[in-house]
């Protein structure tokens, strides 16, 4: 296990330091002057030097490149070029919530897409099998920022009933902070119920045809016990590790969910961060996405090794 | 017994009144996210919405647009215009404790003038130095004379921050702003808060009656709308155009509007580069042409539901220095094509860039439609905000429909787009009579003398066109209806001095 | 469907393209899937041809009306027929979905192969590169790169394309790699096939059918990407029509006229609906362990 976490681990490294080159160059080849941006009104070229000198983007890109990439295996990230505050701490303000928000579409995710999973691997092939496959497939085609919006307009608007946007740290007023994050969260999660209910079948499926269940029932045991304890045991196993992927995907959808529900977290940030040409800030948190994705992966794939030779007597 | 009941009504009667002054939040919509809380490095227009209850400036703007007495009392100018001097308060203090004095207003013009991140250079470029005469009072001397200084003191440039929490904090003042206005900043939560709380020694305190004041951006329109309908907010600006017949109907919110001091026009490259060879950057009637086919009412109407103001100058058509001798034309279609058949330039095609946001979109799409039927073929090209800008300044354009959220004094509004070095004049037009006429309403602080010159000057522009101007902004705010004693001002900020809630 | 390759060896697991399409005609959701897919595809196609009025045809005198005769579902905040700008996005949303992932396989398929079949080095490289691009989050990419490109149409689809790249390289290479290890492959190096022969002749074909449904689920997503980039502006522009940015406009008008929000949305959600089921009813068709 050491062996192969630390193999992976290992390659990770270029993977890692590839992103860092892919995306700065990406943000140097995005159009428009940020220093005019950061200027603002005033566009004296003393200023436009001066600010060019300040964040030394007359240095060659390779200088600019490794400036960067030094100072931020020291930790430091540069600052937000909008605000002068340090990408770190804007990270670090802004990951619990993006956080919060995957926890809870995750929560409802596997709330709902597990047992409907469960429940359409053991009808297979009856009319709950093909609702629950329709059900799942809407759930996947329905663009999110657009149920976000009718979601908006009739629950907080014609209904009254949740905030149609902010948001409350958990610290300071839990329930608040729920019912803020219960809209996004759902539109979040809705899409990964679909995506976790058609992984679940098929795990279960494969699992339920599988000798080792045969013998169960041969043994005699009742088919409650069958199917939640032994099979749903197995077909855990893919189920956790594709969960484990899912988070990664979590983040990526979140994005549009933060710019409608105006939820201040990572999504938005790199949104509006891409738009202001704010490049110390784009390049700070895909990097930690990256990173953090990257992880999940060998994550999934560790997990999956540890609880794959149980699956072996079958 | 008796002294007993006494005491006990009058503790009853105290917590009574003591319950009635619990603590009042007023949290309000912000359209954008502000930038740097620093009012000599801020380059936004909702960064001066927040500093209206953090920062107290020098002198304030009345409704009316006069220059009214806020930390300084008093002013008076030299005879040969190269002297300002002005009194000041001796009641004021900085969120910090340390006194507000003529010291203070002479480290702060020295802060904006020297600072390397400071964007108000230009604002106070004309300042040569300061003199301290005594504790309340300071004398500016200036190089030349500047008729716009005292406009400019009712702005950023005239915001005064603690010289020490500046010194001690230098380029990063902004992450923790010490001022001397009504409110002190508490705390601030990048793209989703800004705190601020109520400061005891203000020396107006008692025009206040907020204990905190919570600015929320939110950035689309509807939400923001939405959040105030559901009593998340008390109140937002930059109220979407469309949704004040909405506002104006319900019983629970408040509707208030202003024209604001800026325009909103499509800027034509005239001279900046190789893309000004279009029939539309090289020949006036060409511009004029398509200043006719536009139906500003229709257009009002489509867009905006007839809330904002058209407009054919600088300054909007309520506005004193508005030359009235050049009114806005009605559509004249033929007119239109006559220019066109006249300069040889049947069927043009010209590319006008405006950013993707909806209404901006909406707008150039009904100016694309009435154009058509001119016979000029407008091709709309999206760039997002930072591209546009930079591709103006580079003359990377033929057109670009861009605005300016305006300054209280008319030079403000004109000078730096249409002289020949102005630091905003991406269209490159350059004519002398006009830097003289412009330069010269500069220097003079007789508004009499400085209504004439900038009359002379809207005659010409109005033959030239570097810029056709379309509309004014109107500023538009929904309120809460428990919110009282609102004050709509052209400039766009909110001031809370007198406005209260009611429960 | 493609042709099937000449093989000389009968080890090769039947995969007559007759069988899979008779277990697609006996699944009534694909078909489902096939008629939605069909029927946008039809009114994409046909949209010049309908007795419809211009999708750029504003009439100031009738903002924003409600359905009625004369407008079936309404007109648009500048007076435009609601159902012929729906029509007409027809056309954008299917060229988005079809281009990007036409542009994803042109490019990921040629290098999953080659990183499959020769290994080694260029392996290693290409799959460094395709995992650096997997980590970056999807719709990020694709804003950037639009963002960099500049907003347009033709600048979306090539940002999704770029996009789902790796999805396919990543796709191509393990099907690949799945197929060299089959008993055919020794015969058809025995036989002295040169590599074009075998790319051609044994990989492609075989590594064909999960790709195309995978293309297929991928079209799904490149619609909804496309609609996203349009909601922020980054995508088809004015005044032509497009699901995305009639959605992005259409939320400032909820109250007003809540139906322009609601047939782009319901539009976006068939034509993605029907990829879905189309491409679950391909996969299910072409597995030969056919669940």
């Amino acid at each position: 296990m050491l062996s192969f976490l630390g193999h992976r681990i290992l390659i990770a490294v270029p993977t890692i330091f590839l992103i860092s080159i892919f995306v700065f160059a990406m943000q140097k080849l995005l159009p428009g002057d940020p220093v005019l941006a950061l200027a603002g009104e005033s566009r004296s070229p003393e200023l436009l030097e001066f600010l060019r000198e300040k964040y030394r983007l007359n240095d060659p890109l390779y200088v600019q490149y490794f400036t960067w990439i030094g100072n931020a295996l020291r930790g430091d990230l540069g600052v937000s070029l909008r605000t002068q505050q340090p990408v770190t701490e804007l990270i670090a303000q802004k990951l619990p919530v993006t956080l919060q928000l995957a926890v809870m579409a995750l929560i409802i995710a596997v709330v709902i897409g597990i047992p409907a999973g469960i429940i359409s691997a053991y009808r297979k092939g009856t009319w709950i099998d093909w609702l629950a496959n329709i059900v799942a497939l809407s759930g996947l085609s329905v663009p999110n920022f657009w149920l976000g919006i009718m979601l908006i307009m009739l629950v907080s608007v014609k209904l009254g009933w949740l905030p149609a946007s902010g948001y409350q740290p958990l610290s300071e007023d839990p329930l608040q902070s729920i019912r803020t994050m219960l809209m996004p969260a759902f539109v979040l999660g809705t899409g990964l119920a679909a995506s976790l209910m058609r992984h679940t079948r098929s795990a279960m499926l494969s699992v339920l045809e599988s000798d080792y269940v045969r013998t169960a029932r041969a043994k005699g045991l009742n088919e409650r016990t069958v199917v939640l304890k032994h099979a749903l045991r197995n077909a855990l196993v893919p189920i956790v590790t594709v969960t484990t992927l899912l988070f990664g995907e979590l983040l990526a959808g979140a994005v549009l969910t933060e710019q409608i529900f105006t939820i201040p977290g990572f999504g938005k940030l790199v949104v509006d961060a891409v738009f202001n040409r704010d490049y110390a800030v784009v390049q700070g948190v895909v990097l930690c996405t990256a990173i953090a994705f990257i992880a999940m992966n060998i994550l999934a794939d560790a997990m999956y090794r540890v609880l794959n030779p149980k699956m072996r007597d079958q | 017994m008796l002294r007993t009941q006494k005491t006990l009504a009058l503790a009853a009667l105290l917590m009574l009144g003591a319950s009635w002054a619990h603590a009042a939040d007023l949290r309000i919509g912000l359209a954008e996210d502000p930038d740097v809380l620093d009012p000599d490095q801020s380059r936004t227009f909702v960064g001066r919405i927040v500093y209206a209850s953090l920062c107290d400036k020098l002198v304030e703007i009345s409704p009316a647009l006069e220059i009214v007495p806020m930390l300084a009392t008093g002013w008076t100018w030299s005879d040969d215009g190269l002297t300002l001097t002005m009194t000041l308060r001796d009641d004021v203090t900085f969120h910090d404790g340390e006194p507000f004095n003529a010291e203070a207003v002479a480290y702060n013009i020295n802060r904006s003038k020297t600072l390397e991140e400071s964007r108000r250079k230009s604002e106070v470029a004309s300042i040569a130095s300061t003199t301290v005469i005594d504790a309340t009072t300071i004398q500016i001397n200036l190089t030349k004379p500047d008729a716009t200084l005292i406009a400019q003191l009712a702005d950023r440039a005239g915001m005064m921050v603690s010289p020490k929490a500046a010194e001690a904090a230098g380029v990063e003042f902004g992450l923790a702003p010490v001022c001397a206005g009504p409110f002190a900043f508490k705390e601030r939560v990048a793209q989703d808060r800004i705190v601020l709380d109520k400061f005891a020694g203000y020396w107006n305190a008692d025009a206040i009656s907020f204990d905190t004041v919570t600015f929320l951006p939110i950035i689309d329109p509807t939400v923001r709308l939405a959040n105030l309908r559901a009593g998340d907010i008390d109140m937002l600006e930059r109220l979407s155009a469309t949704d004040v017949g909405s506002v104006r109907g319900d019983s629970g919110l408040q509707f208030e509007q202003a024209v604001s001091l800026g325009y909103q026009g499509i800027t034509v490259n005239v001279a900046n580069g190789d893309l000004a060879n279009t029939p539309l950057g090289q020949d006036s009637r060409v511009r004029r042409a398509l200043s006719l086919a536009i139906d500003r009412e229709a257009m009002n109407q489509v867009v905006f539901d007839g809330v904002m103001a058209i407009g054919n100058q600088s300054f909007p058509p309520n506005s004193p220095w508005y030359n009235a001798a050049f009114p806005v034309q009605a559509r004249d279609v033929e007119a239109a094509k006559a220019l066109l058949a006249e300069a040889g330039a049947e069927n043009i095609s010209i590319e006008i860039q405006t950013t993707p946001d909806p209404v901006n979109q909406q707008l150039m799409q009904v100016v694309q439609a009435m154009a058509a039927e001119a016979g000029i073929n407008i091709t709309i090209v999206s760039k997002e905000f930072t591209t546009q800008l930079s591709d103006q300044t580079a003359g990377n354009f033929q057109a670009s429909q861009i605005g300016w959220s305006g300054r209280v004094d008319p030079d403000g509004n004109i000078h730096t787009f249409l002289t020949c070095a102005g630091g905003q004049n991406d269209s490159k037009y350059c004519k002398p009579e006009i830097d003289d006429l412009l330069n010269g309403a500069r220097v003079s602080n007789d508004s009499a003398v400085r209504k004439q010159s900038y009359d002379a000057a809207a005659a010409i522009l109005a033959e030239e066109l570097p810029i056709i101007y379309l509309y004014h902004q109107t500023w538009l705010w929904a309120l809460s209806d428990k919110v009282q004693g609102y004050v709509p001002y052209p400039d766009g900020m909110i001031r809370l001095q007198g406005v209260t809630v009611t429960e | 469907m493609t042709a099937l390759a000449q093989t000389p060896s009968d080890t090769l697991p039947p995969r007559a393209p007759n069988r899979a399409w008779a277990r697609m005609r006996r699944n009534p959701v694909a078909l489902f899937g096939a008629l939605l897919v069909g029927f946008f595809v039809c009114i994409a196609l046909l949209a010049p041809l309908l007795p419809i009025p211009g999708p750029a045809a504003t009439d100031w005198g009738a903002i924003r009306k409600a359905p009625s005769m004369q407008h079936w579902l309404g007109t648009d905040e500048l007076g435009r027929d609601v159902l012929s700008r729906m029509i007409w996005g027809a056309q954008a949303s299917l060229l988005a979905g079809v281009v990007s992932v036409g542009i994803a396989l042109g490019i990921g398929i040629p290098l999953g192969v080659l990183s499959g079949y020769v290994r080694g080095w260029t392996d290693a490289a290409i799959s460094r590169v395709t995992e650096a691009l997997l980590a970056a989050p999807f719709l990020i990419l694709a804003i950037a790169l639009a963002a960099f490109l500049g907003p347009s149409l033709r600048n979306a689809m090539i940002a999704i394309g770029l996009s789902a790249v790796p999805i396919f390289i990543r796709l191509a290479r393990g099907q690949t790699m799945q197929v060299m290890t089959e008993d055919y492959m020794e015969s058809a190096r025995a036989i002295g096939l040169g590599h074009g022969a075998i790319i051609w002749r044994y990989i492609l074909p075989n590594i064909f059918p999960p790709l195309l449904v995978q293309a297929t689920l991928t079209i799904a997503t490149a619609i909804i990407a496309e609609a996203s980039l349009s909601f922020l502006g980054l995508g088809q522009q004015a005044p032509a029509p497009s699901w995305g940015s009639m959605l992005n406009t259409a939320k400032g008008f909820m109250e007003q006229a809540p139906w322009l929000a609601l047939w782009p949305g319901i539009a976006i959600f068939l034509v993605v609906l029907g990829f879905n089921l189309l491409g679950d009813g391909l996969r299910d068709a072409l597995d030969p362990k056919g669940r």
